[in-house]
C-alpha cells in the first residue's frame, strides 16, 4: 500500500507537470486578454494529431516534430485570435469569448473526426515502449522526457515574461490595459502574440498527452478542457504559479484516489475544485482583483 | 397600423408608439400560438411532429435558461444537470415503484422538484464566485453529475434507465407530448414575462448590470440569484422528465449532454439574451434548422461543423441577438419617419427618440 501511494505520487507529479504547461498557456491567455479559451482542450488534441501525422506519414521523431508543430500551433493560435476573438467587444466580452471559443472547439472537433475518424490512436516511439527504473519502479522514458521538457518550457516562459521587454509589456497589459496603451504598448500585438504562445504550448502538451494517455480521439478534448479549467480556477485565474501548483496537486490527488477506485478518481478531482471554491472563491492563489473582474 | 393606434390621441408620441408596439406584440404572440397549436393537426407525419416536440422542449428550456442566465448575466453551461436529474428521477421512480401506463405522468412534478432541490446546493456553491468563474464551475458540476450517472448502480450505469411502455396509438403517439411541451413552453414564457416586469426581475437585471452597486442599493444578491437559479432548474427538470418519456430511455451521456448546455445558450444568444421573445424565436428557427441539417448531411461531422460555424456567425455578426438588433433598427426607422412627419411643428422626434431607448423585449 505504501509503495502504491509512493508510485501514485511520482506519477502524479510527472503527469501534473505536463498539465501544468497546458494550464499555464490557458491562464496566461486569461490574464492578458480576459478570454477563457475553451478550445484549449481540442487544440491539445489537434497538436497530438499533428505529431501523429508527422510520425506515421513522414517518420519524424515525436520530439523533433515539435520543431514543426509548435510554430504551426502558434500560427493557428494567432489566426483564431485575429478572426474570432479580436472582434468581440463590450461588457460581456469574457462570456462571449467562452461561447465563441466553444464554437471554434466544435468546428475543430468536427474536422478532426472527419479526417482521423473516431478510432483511438496512440503516439509511438521507442521511449514510449521501453521503460526505465526510477525511484524504485519502472516508468516509460516518455514520462521523464515529457516532464523535463514541460519544466524547461515553463522556465522559458518565465524568462520571457520576467526578463524581456516583450514580457514586461505582457505583464503591464495584465495589470492595466488602458494604462499600457497610454504608455505606448501595442496592446493588440501583445494580445495576439500571447494568444499564440498560449496555444503553441498545446503542441507539446498534445504530444506528451498522446504518448502517455493510452489512446486518444477527438472526443478526448472535453476531458482535457474540463480538467484544465478546473486547474486554472483552483490556481486562481491569471496566476501562473497557481496553475502549476494546482496542476501537480490535482493530478496527484487523482492518481492517489485511483488506487482505491479509478472510476471515482475524476469525481474527486472536480469535487476538490468545488470544495476549495466554497472556502476561497478566488482560488488558491487568486488575486482579489480577478474575483472582482 | 392597428386599430388601437388609430384611435389613440396622437400616434407619433411615445405612448402612442409604445401602445402600438404592445398591440403588435400581443397580436403576434396570439397568431404564433394558434399556428403552433394547430400544427400537429395539419402535419400528421410522425417525423415532423417529432421535430415539433423537440422544438417545443427547447423553447421552454431556453426560456427557463434565460430566466436565470439572461436576466442575471450569469451564463450557466450546467443546465443539463437539471435536465438529466429530471429524466433520471422519473425513470428511477417509475422503475422502483413499478408504475406503468399513463400513471407515470403523475411523476413529472417530482422531476421538477428534484431538479429544484439539486439546484440549491449547486447554486449555493457556484453563485459565490463571479461570472466567468461561475461558467467553469457549472461545467465542473455538470461533469460530476455525468460521472455519477455512469458510476452509481441505481442509475443503471452505462445502460441507463428505460421508461415503461406506453400502449398508445402509434399514429397520434407524439400528440400528447406535443401539447404537454406546448403547455410547459407557454407557461415558462409567461413566467419569464411576469418576472421580467416584476421587482424580482428588476433586481436580477440590476445584478447583471452592476452587482456591487445592486448590493449597495440593498438587493440581497445571493438570495435573488439563487431564487432565479432554482426556478430555472424547476422548469428544466420538468422538461427532462417529459423528454425521458418521449425518448423512452436515458443514458448518462444523453441525459447529461454537453450539447444540451450549448444548445440552450446558443438559442438564447441567437434570439437575444435577456429578452422574453428571443429564446422562443431562437428555438423555433435553430432546432428545426439543426434537425434539417442533420438529415441533409448524412455526414454527421459536417453537420457538427456547420452548427459550430452558425454559432460563431451569430456571436460575431449578431452579438446581441436577433430581437434586440432588429427592434433597434425598427425603432430608429420609426423615429426617422415620425421625425419627418413632425418636422413641421410638433416635437415628436424627441419623444420617439425616447421610445427608441426602451429595452427590447
Amino acid at each position: 500500500m505504501g509503495r502504491q501511494i509512493y508510485e501514485a505520487v511520482v506519477d502524479g507529479i510527472l503527469v501534473g507537470g505536463v498539465y501544468g504547461l497546458m494550464a499555464v498557456g490557458l491562464t496566461l491567455i486569461f490574464g492578458v486578454l480576459d478570454i477563457i479559451n475553451i478550445a484549449q482542450g481540442i487544440l491539445v488534441i489537434l497538436g497530438a494529431y499533428l505529431s501523429y501525422a508527422l510520425s506515421v506519414h513522414l517518420h519524424i521523431d515525436l520530439f523533433l516534430g515539435l520543431l514543426l508543430t509548435v510554430p504551426a500551433m502558434f500560427v493557428i493560435g494567432v489566426a483564431i485570435y485575429w478572426a474570432f476573438m479580436r472582434p468581440l467587444r463590450g461588457r460581456e466580452r469574457t462570456s462571449m469569448s467562452l461561447l465563441a471559443s466553444y464554437a471554434v472547439a466544435i468546428i475543430i472537433e468536427g474536422i478532426l473526426y472527419w479526417i482521423f475518424s473516431p478510432n483511438y490512436v496512440q503516439l509511438n516511439a521507442w521511449y514510449v515502449i521501453s521503460s526505465v527504473r526510477v525511484f524504485g519502479f519502472y516508468l516509460p522514458y516518455i514520462y521523464l522526457f515529457g516532464f523535463a521538457l514541460a519544466v524547461a518550457l515553463v522556465v522559458v516562459l518565465y524568462m520571457i515574461l520576467y526578463r524581456t521587454r516583450f514580457g514586461r509589456s505582457v505583464r503591464a497589459t495584465m495589470q492595466d490595459q488602458t494604462a499600457s496603451r497610454l504608455i505606448g504598448i501595442d496592446v493588440n500585438r501583445v494580445a495576439a502574440v500571447t494568444f499564440g504562445i498560449g496555444v503553441a504550448v498545446t503542441a507539446v502538451g498534445g504530444m506528451v498527452y498522446g504518448a502517455t494517455s493510452g489512446g486518444f480521439n477527438p472526443n478526448s478534448g472535453y476531458d482535457l478542457i474540463s480538467r484544465l479549467l478546473a486547474i486554472i480556477i483552483l490556481g486562481g485565474l491569471g496566476s501562473i504559479g497557481g496553475a502549476l501548483a494546482a496542476a501537480v496537486f490535482m493530478i496527484t490527488l487523482e492518481s492517489l484516489v485511483s488506487i482505491w477506485s479509478p472510476n471515482w478518481a475524476i469525481v474527486v478531482f472536480y469535487a476538490a475544485l468545488v470544495l476549495v471554491l466554497t472556502v476561497r472563491p478566488s482560488g488558491l492563489f487568486g488575486r482579489q482583483g480577478v474575483r472582482l473582474q | 397600423m392597428t386599430p388601437a393606434a388609430m384611435t389613440g390621441p396622437d400616434p407619433v408620441t411615445a405612448t402612442g408608439l409604445l401602445r402600438r408596439a404592445a398591440a403588435w406584440r400581443g397580436g403576434g404572440a396570439l397568431v404564433l400560438l394558434a399556428a403552433v397549436a394547430l400544427f400537429p393537426l395539419v402535419f400528421t407525419n410522425a417525423l415532423v411532429t417529432t421535430i415539433g416536440v423537440d422544438t417545443l422542449i427547447f423553447v421552454a428550456a431556453a426560456a427557463a435558461w434565460n430566466i436565470f442566465s439572461g436576466y442575471s448575466g450569469y451564463i450557466s453551461l450546467g443546465h443539463a444537470v437539471f435536465f438529466g436529474s429530471g429524466a433520471y428521477t422519473v425513470g428511477i421512480a417509475a422503475r422502483d415503484w413499478q408504475l406503468t401506463g399513463n400513471s407515470v405522468f403523475a411523476l413529472l412534478p417530482l422531476a421538477a422538484v428534484v431538479a429544484a432541490v439539486v439546484a440549491v446546493p449547486f447554486g449555493l456553491v457556484a453563485l459565490r464566485v463571479r461570472r466567468h468563474t461561475f461558467v467553469v464551475v457549472t461545467i465542473a458540476v455538470f461533469f460530476i453529475f455525468q460521472l455519477m450517472a455512469f458510476n452509481f448502480s441505481f442509475t443503471g450505469g452505462t445502460t441507463g434507465v428505460s421508461s415503461p411502455f406506453l400502449a398508445w396509438n402509434p399514429g397520434t403517439y407524439n400528440d400528447p407530448f406535443y401539447y404537454l411541451a406546448l403547455a410547459i413552453g407557454v407557461g415558462t414564457v409567461g413566467l419569464s414575462w411576469l418576472i421580467r416586469g416584476s421587482r424580482f426581475g428588476l433586481q436580477l437585471r440590476a445584478i447583471r448590470d452592476d452587482e456591487d452597486r445592486a448590493r449597495g442599493l440593498g438587493v440581497r444578491t445571493m438570495r435573488v440569484k439563487l431564487a432565479a437559479f432554482v426556478i430555472s432548474a424547476f422548469v428544466t427538470g420538468l422538461l427532462g422528465g417529459l423528454w425521458f418519456y418521449f425518448i423512452s430511455q436515458v443514458l448518462p451521456q444523453s441525459g447529461f449532454d454537453p450539447q444540451f448546455d450549448l444548445s440552450v445558450a446558443l438559442i438564447a444568444f441567437f434570439g437575444g439574451l435577456g429578452t422574453v421573445s428571443g429564446p422562443v424565436l431562437g428555438a423555433l428557427v435553430l432546432i428545426p434548422a439543426q434537425q434539417y441539417l442533420t438529415e441533409q448531411f448524412t455526414n454527421d461531422y459536417l453537420s457538427q461543423i456547420v452548427l459550430g460555424s452558425l454559432f460563431l456567425g451569430v456571436i460575431l455578426l449578431l452579438p446581441r441577438g436577433v430581437i434586440p438588433t432588429s427592434s433597434e433598427k425598427i425603432t430608429s426607422w420609426r423615429a426617422r419617419r415620425s421625425g419627418r412627419l413632425a418636422a413641421a411643428g410638433a416635437a415628436g422626434g424627441a419623444a420617439a427618440g425616447a421610445a427608441g431607448r426602451e429595452d427590447p423585449r
